[in-house]
């Protein structure tokens, strides 16, 4: 009887030294690989669905400012996998009640469609251009919708604090060859949200950064609500501000298709 | 009957935005009327100007504004939407009033019914129109004005019905509003019989019977979005009836009954997206095809592709084919005045868009070309985006052919820069 008690505790100190060793290690175990995925689907998956207020200021050199204010429906149909966008502009007014379309795919090109209301036509458009500007801001598509870990080379650089986070700084290099070279991220250890991004062009120069500038916890769901693309050569800048952020709301698989792009979905865009 | 409606499109839009606003604010913050000031000139840049020009080479000058205005209160499924412009013409030296667009609209879950003046857009190809049947203002477009003003609203019904099989839009069109093509004093053009200047021109009563319909089938499937059209109405552009084809007295035009059936289908492929359209013209007061003033039934196609290139440089293009269907009675029947036309008649079209500045300097060209007529027809456009709200246009309309009898190549003279300065708000 006593040597099954001590049998049964010099299990259970087992155990319970293998949990402690995993926990206290969980985050040095992970591959940067591990690192730039949790990365990923915690920035462009949140939630099952989302919707958004948000208030783009595209901001150059002199100081002069542009607007792009739209309403972003997101839905997930699997983590890290396909996605679909609704977006719908209020702002500028020349292209008020455009709304905009794309079917995200994993494996293939995204579809896109645009609905001009001035002559009543939904558009298809090529989707192959990720590292074109969206709406004439600092983020290409491929940041609005994110980058597949798969797609490059990832090494854990070090880590450091910013702005008093623990972050890994991930450098990953393209596979096939792109816009940029180099991204250099900055990912908080506890979150894995993008705090930092650095983007290093053909000349190995550093020209374009992303920052994180507020996070704010929405339904338990930790979400940049503040951000900015700073073009370094240009002196461009975009600035983000996610405004009336839920998820969860259940948006159904039918808002995204031709009928709400011709008559946009009144109760999710106002 | 003229005057009436005049009044009408006059007071209904003036009515709606005036008193829109009183009532909008229990539901919005933000203002409701929106719209544009606009001046828009075109000038020609070839010698001669046509007979009856009234300001010499200018053949649009303009002061407008559009004011748009739209209520659709929470918790109702009724809305209503009013869009009108008011505009100053330097040609005709006088005001009028364009009242774009204007409709109530019902929302239910499964269909939606829209009453009023509206503008539809049908079919894949990018300015070749098979399967949209609706009219169209030829004179805008060829002098330079913005591309919305191609369209013309139609007086209509429409139903919109959603399911998860196909969805369908059903358009009944009571009273018929044909094409505005190139007017005299305007435009060169080609008259197989310029001599006979009285034309009578009947256009087809607003009677039950004349009432045209348009559906359309739609569904998202495999990737593709498949299209699949009919239409019962008239052709939008006038026939000719004579008493004599080969040295007519009296001329007189009218607008010839037509059917059209047709598909689309346009899908991401080869890294853009590709796209194919058909329709079957059925020129019904002329299947036999013996009627030299009334065009044969015909076969229209088009293929098309797209593609993005990085740093926001796009090309598309475009095969578009016109086929007559009884080519040996329209060869037999055609008299001497009229020009001859291959069995098939087709056009390349190539468009090359180009962003700058992020976004705010546009630079395209559109480009048409007819390898049977031998003419072409080029539009070269750039914009610029000033500030969010003010934009300035500047482009051409280039024409040149072998003849000056073919579709492009009668308005060989007419050769003009145009230039648009918008204010939105």
């Amino acid at each position: 009887m006593k040597n099954i008690k001590i049998l049964i505790m010099i299990l259970a100190l087992g155990v319970l030294g293998m949990i402690w060793t995993k926990a206290s290690n969980s985050s040095d175990a992970l591959t940067p690989e591990e690192i730039v995925r949790a990365c990923y689907t915690h920035f462009y998956y949140a939630g099952n669905d989302m919707k958004a207020r948000i208030l783009m200021k595209l901001v150059d050199k002199g100081g002069q400012e542009r607007i792009r204010d739209l309403t972003m429906l997101r839905k997930n149909y699997a983590e890290g996998g396909d996605q679909k966008y609704f977006m719908y502009f209020h702002k500028p007014a020349d292209v008020k009640d455009t709304t905009f379309m794309v079917y995200k795919y994993i494996n293939k090109d995204d579809d896109r469609w645009l609905f001009i209301p001035a002559i009543n036509l939904v558009k298809r458009i090529a989707a192959n251009d990720k590292y074109s500007s969206f709406v004439g801001s600092d983020f290409t598509y491929e940041d609005v919708s994110g980058r597949k870990p798969d797609e490059d080379n990832h090494t854990l650089l070090r880590k450091e604090q910013l702005n008093g986070k623990n972050c890994f700084v991930v450098e990953s290099i393209p596979k096939a060859p792109l816009e940029y070279t180099k991204r250099i991220s900055w990912i908080d250890e506890t979150n894995f949200l993008p705090l930092k991004e650095e983007f290093y062009d053909k000349q190995n120069e550093f020209y374009r950064e992303f920052q994180a500038q507020e996070l704010k916890d929405i339904n338990g769901i930790l979400t940049i609500t503040r951000r900015v693309m700073k073009n370094i050569k240009t002196g461009h800048r975009t600035e983000v501000a996610f405004q009336e952020v839920e998820y969860n709301v259940g948006i159904g698989d039918d808002i995204f298709s031709e009928r709400y792009l011709r008559r946009p979905p009144l109760e999710w865009i106002r | 009957m003229d005057k009436i409606n005049k009044i009408l499109y006059f007071t209904l839009p003036f009515l709606v935005l005036v008193f829109g606003p009183w009532t909008y604010p229990i539901y919005a913050q933000e203002s409701p009327i929106h719209g544009f000031l606009q001046t828009n000139y075109s000038v020609r840049v070839a010698d001669g100007n046509p007979q009856g020009a009234k300001q010499g080479n200018l053949i649009l000058g303009e002061e407008r504004i559009q004011l748009k205005g739209s209520l659709y209160p929470s918790k109702s499924k009724i809305g209503v939407f009013v869009k009108s412009d008011f505009y100053r013409d330097e040609v005709e030296e006088d005001f009028n009033v364009d009242f774009r667009e204007g409709y109530l609209d019902l929302r239910e879950d499964k269909f939606g019914l829209r009453v009023g003046r509206q503008i539809y857009t049908w079919g894949v190809g990018d300015l070749l129109f098979i399967n949209d049947v609706f009219p169209k203002d030829w004179e805008a477009f060829y002098s330079g004005r913005p591309l919305e003003y191609l369209k013309i609203g139609t007086d209509s019904v429409k139903l919109d019905i959603y399911s998860d099989i196909v969805s369908m839009e059903a358009i009944a069109i009571p009273s018929f509003v044909p094409d505005d093509l190139p007017s005299q004093g305007r435009f060169h053009f080609f008259d197989p019989y310029p001599a006979i200047t009285y034309r009578e021109i009947d256009k087809p009563g607003t009677t039950f019977r004349n009432s045209e319909c348009a559906l359309r089938l739609y569904r998202y499937i495999g990737d593709f979005d498949i299209g699949v059209y009919f239409y019962k109405g008239f052709f939008r552009s006038p026939a000719m009836k004579a008493d004599n084809f080969t040295s007519p007295s009296t001329i007189s035009h009218f607008y010839p009954e037509l059917s059209v059936y047709g598909l689309s289908a346009q899908r991401s492929a080869f890294g853009g997206v590709a796209n194919t359209e058909y329709g079957y013209y059925d020129s019904l007061n002329d299947r036999g095809g013996e009627d030299p003033g009334v065009d044969n039934s015909q076969s229209r196609f088009l293929a098309g592709y797209q593609r993005a290139f990085p740093d926001d440089f796009t090309v598309g293009m475009q095969y578009y084919g016109e086929w007559i269907h009884q080519y040996s009675q329209y060869k037999d029947n055609l008299p001497p005045a009229f020009p001859k036309k291959d069995r098939l008649h087709q056009y390349i079209t190539l468009r090359f868009t180009k962003l700058l500045k992020y976004q705010a300097l546009k630079l395209s060209l559109f480009s048409f070309y007819s390898p049977d007529e031998n003419d072409y027809f080029l539009i070269p456009e750039m914009s610029y985006n000033f500030t969010d709200n003010l934009q300035a246009t500047l482009g051409a309309n280039i024409f040149g052919g072998a003849n000056d009898n073919s579709m492009l190549g009668q308005h060989n003279k007419n050769d003009n820069i145009y230039t648009a300065v918008r204010y939105n708000f």
